[in-house]
């Protein structure tokens, strides 16, 4: 059975707003019944104010897509409309303490109902803007297609440029193998007939580029300033800093403990030492470091520093 | 509240007389059976014993015919390998859709490695086309792996008929066997069966041990090579316990396998029955008139599996779900899917797998708190209004893709 929260079990048994909504003037139909997961999302919205005075949900779906169904509701009732499209998956996953990776997809149905639902009420046209693959890399929830759209758009040939660009694989590197067979995939319909592939192994770029949310601007990348050692350690802990409430949050919290050339050595403290997501803390926030940095730099816990000699 | 327990086909619980037999194996019997010494040749004497076990419930001709693995997957990709590395001149294997993913991704595998694979489609009840198999039957098929009984929904395939229809070509035949061995009648030396498989959890002894049968004379390659156990088939240290134990769950099978055809069955039919009339919309798929007497897989439309675990699990009940719903592309069950069954059924399969420890008071318990469940989830479906399904629920409720 999945880890779900309290919260997430609570809101799955005892769902708030459920059924059908009178008089409702907003509704949002989403999700793939292929896939097990449908939402339909009624608004009933006041025309003066723009308030959502009443929001009701009907789920097909499983104990995460009812809960975050649920969740969605509260969430947005009283906010004016404007102020709900501001809602992310993320702020619907955090309201329920959190989902697992294999269950974020119930969020993201949660925030397109809203914005399909909202924009039924303004008399827009709504459309689905992204599409969904089988779950590759567990430890960061990276789909299969945003994968292929990743490597085809930065012309990518390797999975250590995967991770750096979309963080999969940068955890416990089990799905390895199915990233290889992704690349291996693009690779032959890249070459296609009578055309030269490109070598296997490319030179890894010199700075990935890649803010996660919008891969495919990555196409060039920025010429990295050289940084003192000062200025590059001013970045590195403004960076811990910036990952520092997530990390308490959890109970956790990181502390630099010592820059070896391109390799960060930290300190990770309370309930993020020993935990089993410690790799994918440290990929995490070894993706926010080459970001900020401008260069590829590797994040280690301290016990990984050599022994001086 | 007592725990119910309905998910026999995932795994079952260790008979406590085969827990008695095998703990002085991690005690007193440490020893290895290939040591000469007497800590050695005791341990031995065991698995000679258990070896005939196993034989005598799959009525083998000879005991030396029986490989003990570490379990089914490993029984699984040992014969299929075996039989492509014995045959090299051979490329090709026939499967079915519906097989456990250890059979059907060692297949996905190899047919990347350029070996040949037919799955067999199977109709709305799960069964075979039987011309469609004799049609595929050539000089070039290595093997054909067919499973005994769907884990999902129980139903039997003819893999007598299609043994002898393979043997008539000349084709190895495989069946993985998991779900069937302890629960049906076998003998093996009356078939043309070549290898099986069997996992001992399946069947009241631990997780971790399995065995592969193959008939004496069918030609093999071993996966593990190394030391001389097996007869040098399976290399590695005999997991001596869970042997002597498999041994034991074995011999009581055998004893038990009347009670499974009639006490059991009997058990499942009145749950299923009990379920069907008091719930609308809902069906029990597979082949019903020709399946295992533990296993009813019933389809509840307009709503999802895992949400109907949850609730039953509440209330101490464990079933199974063949819809995994977890990210993107995921369909439901690959057995519902190959059947055909619309997906607003296929994703509220529940399979309820019974044992000979479930109990007449436990099924009476399950019929009466499941239409509650049932209806509490309805009530939260697109597709469901009031009382019954939307008048036209595919157009009622057509959600955008995301």
């Amino acid at each position: 059975m999945w880890e779900y929260s309290d919260k997430v079990r609570e809101h799955f048994f005892n769902p708030r707003n459920s059924g059908p909504l009178k008089d409702a003037n907003g509704i949002g139909d989403v999700g793939s019944i292929q896939c097990g997961d449908a939402l339909r999302l009624m608004l009933k919205v006041n025309g003066q104010t723009e308030v959502i005075e009443d929001a009701h949900f009907q789920t097909f779906g499983c104990g995460s897509a009812i809960a975050s169904s649920s969740a969605l509701t509260e969430i947005i009732k009283g906010m004016t409309l404007d102020q709900a499209l501001e809602v992310s998956n993320q702020n619907i996953a955090d309201y329920l303490d959190g989902l697992p990776p294999e269950k974020m997809h119930c969020s993201v149905m949660g925030r397109e109902a809203l914005q399909a639902a909202i924009a039924n009420y303004r008399g827009e046209e709504w459309s689905d803007d992204h599409e969904e693959g089988a779950l590759i890399c567990k430890c960061f929830a990276v789909d299969a297609v945003k994968i292929a759209d990743v490597v085809t758009a930065n012309h990518l040939n390797t999975v250590e440029e995967v991770t750096f660009y979309t963080k999969a694989g940068g955890g416990c590197t089990a799905c390895h193998e199915g990233i290889e067979e992704i690349l291996a995939g693009i690779k032959a319909e890249r070459a296609g007939p009578g055309e030269v592939s490109p070598p296997l192994v490319s030179p890894v770029p010199a700075a990935p580029a890649a803010p996660v949310s919008a891969p495919t601007a990555a196409v060039g990348t920025p010429t990295p300033s050289r940084l003192t050692l000062v200025q590059k350690i001013r970045k590195i802990e403004e960076v811990l800093e910036s990952v520092r409430p997530m990390l308490q949050r959890d109970h956790g919290d990181v502390e630099l403990a010592d820059v070896q050339g391109k390799t960060i050595y930290v300190t990770l403290k309370g309930a993020c030492s020993g935990c089993m997501m410690e790799v994918a803390t440290l990929g995490g926030i070894q993706q926010k470091m080459i970001e900020t940095l401008g260069e590829l730099v590797k994040v280690l816990p301290v016990s990984h520093m050599p022994v001086e000699a | 509240m007592e725990a119910i327990y309905l998910d026999n086909n995932a795994t079952t619980r260790c008979d406590p007389a085969v827990v008695e037999a095998m703990l002085p194996f991690f005690t007193e019997h440490f020893g290895n059976a290939s040591s000469i010494h007497a800590f050695g040749s005791q341990v031995g004497k065991a698995l000679k014993k258990a070896r005939g076990q196993v034989q005598a419930l799959l009525g083998a001709e000879h005991d030396s015919e029986i490989i003990f693995t570490s379990c089914g997957t490993e029984s699984d990709a040992t014969a299929i390998l075996s039989a492509l590395r014995a045959q090299p001149e051979r490329n090709t294997v026939i499967t079915t859709v519906v097989e456990h993913p250890a059979v059907l991704t060692l297949c996905d595998w190899l047919e990347k490695e350029g070996y040949v694979v037919h799955r067999l489609r199977v109709d709305r009840k799960g069964r075979l086309d039987m011309d469609e198999y004799r049609s595929l039957l050539n000089d070039r098929v290595a093997i054909v792996s067919a499973m005994w009984a769907n884990n999902e929904t129980g139903t039997l395939f003819p893999v007598l008929e299609m043994a002898a229809m393979a043997a008539a070509r000349g084709i190895m035949f495989h069946t993985d066997a998991v779900q069937a061995v302890g629960k049906i009648p076998i003998d093996l030396k009356n078939t043309k069966i070549d290898m099986l498989s069997l996992s001992g959890h399946k069947l009241h002894a631990p997780k971790g041990i399995g065995a592969l049968y193959l008939r004496r004379g069918c030609r093999f390659r071993p996966l593990l090579r190394g030391g001389h156990q097996e007869r040098g088939r399976r290399a590695g240290t005999e997991n001596s316990a869970s042997i002597v134990a498999l041994g034991k769950a074995c011999e009581l099978a055998s004893e038990h396998m009347d009670e499974e055809n009639t006490t059991v069955m009997g058990l499942r039919d009145r749950l299923e029955k009990g379920i069907l009339s008091r719930i609308g919309h809902c069906f029990p798929t597979g082949d019903v008139s020709n399946r295992l007497p533990n296993t009813s897989n019933i389809a509840f439309e307009y709503i999802e599996g895992e949400a109907i675990l949850l609730l039953l699990n509440r209330l101490g009940i464990a079933g199974s779900s063949g819809s995994a719903c977890t990210s993107g592309s995921l369909e439901p069950s690959h057995v519902m899917r190959a059947m055909g069954i619309p997906y607003t059924a296929a994703h509220g399969t529940i399979r309820f797998s019974l044992s000979r420890y479930n109990t007449d008071t436990e099924v009476d318990r399950v019929i009466e708190v499941v239409p509650g469940i049932i209806a509490q989830l309805r009530k939260l479906s697109p597709y469901w209004t009031d009382d019954g399904p939307a008048a036209n629920p595919e157009a009622a409720f057509t959600p955008t893709y995301a």
